[in-house]
């Protein structure tokens, strides 16, 4: 199944009946997927006038406590960051797919790493985190859309999927798990009427008094901690002994995986680390292989910036390299090798 | 002694933080009438606007949200979609419907999107301190309109229920104003038939409340009043712009 397709289906497994989206490439396949399915099934495929226009729809939806995603690509992730604020102001969880394209501008429609920055720094004005998951095939992609709503929920938080267009576009057999259809949890906040049963439910994320505000952002960071604390996900891949440990998210790391066995093989001693969740960053790990690691290497579809990450998990122990290719362009196993080569003098 | 007139049920006692004078209390008072009336409060979710009346989720009792400057129309639209059978309505200054949300009124307008929009028209914008809006009047004199709006460089006003009435979707747009007693009444009507539309999924209406502003325009309530009727209301003129109910109560 192609990456983008199973990803809708696994939204639509995960309980979504309402997507809201505008056409972009390379996430084209999601929305034409739940155009064709969601009337099937009874549920809402709605083209927004705008990405604008789409995240706030998803921003309605999710008030009314419903499971509601939204996908784009980079340019269109950049339009959604107003209405991603308010959401994470409001304490709402939704799912966003952001299926990478090159950046900055208009950039290119061949994929790309190049929004790392945005979706664990920025993806809105003001102090907030979302959830971001970085698979790296197409049937983890699938699972994480059910982690990704669940964790959604549990927190009350935006979740993201932080594709690329070398996973929405490539194709790999999947299995879907079946979730049994009353696993979402009660959502007591949600506007959906009070029937005068209660008193009202107001979503919202003004608070004109800043010690109130203050109150509620750091309520939020509370929360932070925990999911600091529990939810970090990372692949540890021949880490133990490895004197280089690669750090790669995404479709990258299986590039990365192929370059590390090519070491191993001329005696090498590499390894991989490859975090599944960006925010929260797998930080614990990395910083456990720095006590054993003589050296860290980055390899990304960008100029540099989850290498930031990884330095301050490494907080100056040991050097970290960076490796990457940008504007789409994929880098190959043999150049990565080749880095790998660069720092570690050669075979050993 | 005998009551002639209570606050409707529908609106909480939080005190209202508008300036004194400004029609923004009728108008909450009408929709709230409205809805209870209609005895729909339990199933209604209400979206405020950014602009002044950005804390009404503090005085409607029915549920609320806040929406993004301008977004509002597609808040009510992502609400609807998940909540086919409750009755959602979005309550929009001028600035926030006819200038940052264009786009979002123009699409859930021709999308037929079945909800209520309250359109509040006092031709400023009130909570940022009197800056030109849309349907600032030529000529008028604001914050950022110093030596009266230009229209060489400002250009013109924006008549939302003229433009609107032209889509295929829009069920229902009416233009009313608060400046008196018989005009309130016929907003009172007017605002009613707009959710009694939504009830009877006939698609999306639109009231147009004229509106004013003493604080920002400089002048007495009374006065406010006077300038309303004397230069919006030529410029805005009252009255049913669409109808598909062919007037049908």
């Amino acid at each position: 199944m192609k990456g983008n397709e199973a990803l809708a289906e696994a939204a639509i497994k995960s309980g979504c009946r309402h997507f809201f989206g505008y056409p972009i490439t390379p996430q084209t396949e999601v929305a034409a997927y739940m155009a064709k399915r969601m009337p099937k099934i009874g549920g809402t495929y709605l083209q927004a006038e705008s990405e604008v226009a789409a995240i706030n729809m998803v921003l309605g939806a999710a008030s009314a406590g419903v499971r509601v995603m939204t996908s784009s690509s980079s340019p269109g992730i950049s339009l959604k960051t107003e209405g991603i604020s308010y959401i994470a102001g409001s304490d709402l969880p939704c799912l966003i797919i952001n299926v990478q394209r090159g950046g900055p501008g208009l950039g290119g429609i061949q994929p790309s790493q190049a929004d790392y920055w945005q979706a664990t720094r920025a993806t809105g004005h003001g102090d907030f985190h979302i959830l971001v998951f970085a698979p790296a095939t197409i049937q983890e992609m699938v699972d994480l859309v059910y982690t990704a709503y669940d964790k959604a929920d549990e927190y009350r938080m935006p979740s993201m999927i932080l594709a690329d267009g070398m996973l929405g576009q490539m194709m790999e057999p999947v299995e879907f798990p079946e979730k049994e259809a009353d696993h979402q949890i009660e959502k007591p906040w949600a506007t959906t009427g009070h029937q005068n049963k209660r008193p009202h439910n107001i979503t919202n994320s003004l608070y004109l008094d800043p010690n109130e505000l203050e109150q509620k952002v750091v309520e939020r960071f509370k929360r932070y901690e925990i999911i600091k604390e529990k939810e970090p996900m990372a692949e540890e891949y021949l880490v133990e002994d490895a004197e280089i440990v690669l750090v790669s998210f995404g479709a990258t790391a299986r590039i990365v995986k192929s370059a590390v066995n090519s070491a191993r093989a001329m005696g090498i001693k590499a390894g991989m680390i490859r975090p599944i969740t960006l925010w929260p960053f797998p930080e614990k790990v990395i910083r456990k292989a720095a006590k054993t690691a003589d050296c860290f290497l980055s390899v990304e579809m960008n100029m540099g910036q989850m290498v930031d990450d990884v330095r301050l998990a490494v907080n100056g122990e040991k050097p970290v390299f960076f490796f990457g290719r940008t504007g789409g362009i994929i880098p190959s196993p043999a150049e990565v090798l080749g880095e790998i080569q660069k720092i570690m003098g050669g075979a050993k | 002694m005998a009551v002639v007139f209570e606050k409707p049920k529908t609106l909480t006692d939080a005190t209202l933080h508008y300036c004194p004078g400004c029609t923004h209390g009728i108008i909450h008072t009408l929709v709230a009438q409205a809805i209870e009336e209609l005895g729909i409060e339990g199933k209604t979710v209400g979206v405020a606007p950014v602009g002044c009346a950005v804390m009404a989720y503090n005085y409607f009792t029915c549920d609320m949200v806040e929406a993004p400057h301008g977004r509002a129309p597609a808040v009510a639209t992502g609400l609807k979609r998940a909540l086919p059978d409750n009755i959602i309505f979005t309550y929009q200054g001028d600035g926030d419907l006819a200038a940052i949300g264009t786009a979002e009124t123009v699409h859930s307008a021709t999308r037929g999107e079945n909800i209520t929009v309250i359109f509040v028209n006092n031709a400023i914008y009130g909570m940022t301190g009197g800056q030109m809006a849309p349907t600032s009047l030529p000529g008028q004199v604001t914050q950022t309109t110093p030596y009266g709006r230009d229209t060489s460089v400002a250009g013109y006003p924006v008549r939302v229920c003229e433009m609107l009435s032209t889509l295929d979707g829009v069920a229902y747009a009416e233009r009313v104003s608060v400046d008196s007693v018989p005009n309130i009444r016929k907003a009172r009507a007017a605002i009613k038939k707009a959710f009694e539309n939504q009830i009877n999924k006939k698609g999306f209406s639109i009231v147009e409340v004229l509106s004013s502003c003493p604080t920002n325009w400089g002048m007495t309530p009374a006065e406010a009043l006077d300038w309303l009727r004397d230069n919006m209301i030529p410029y805005y003129p009252l009255g049913v712009y669409k109808d598909i109910t062919g007037g049908e109560k």
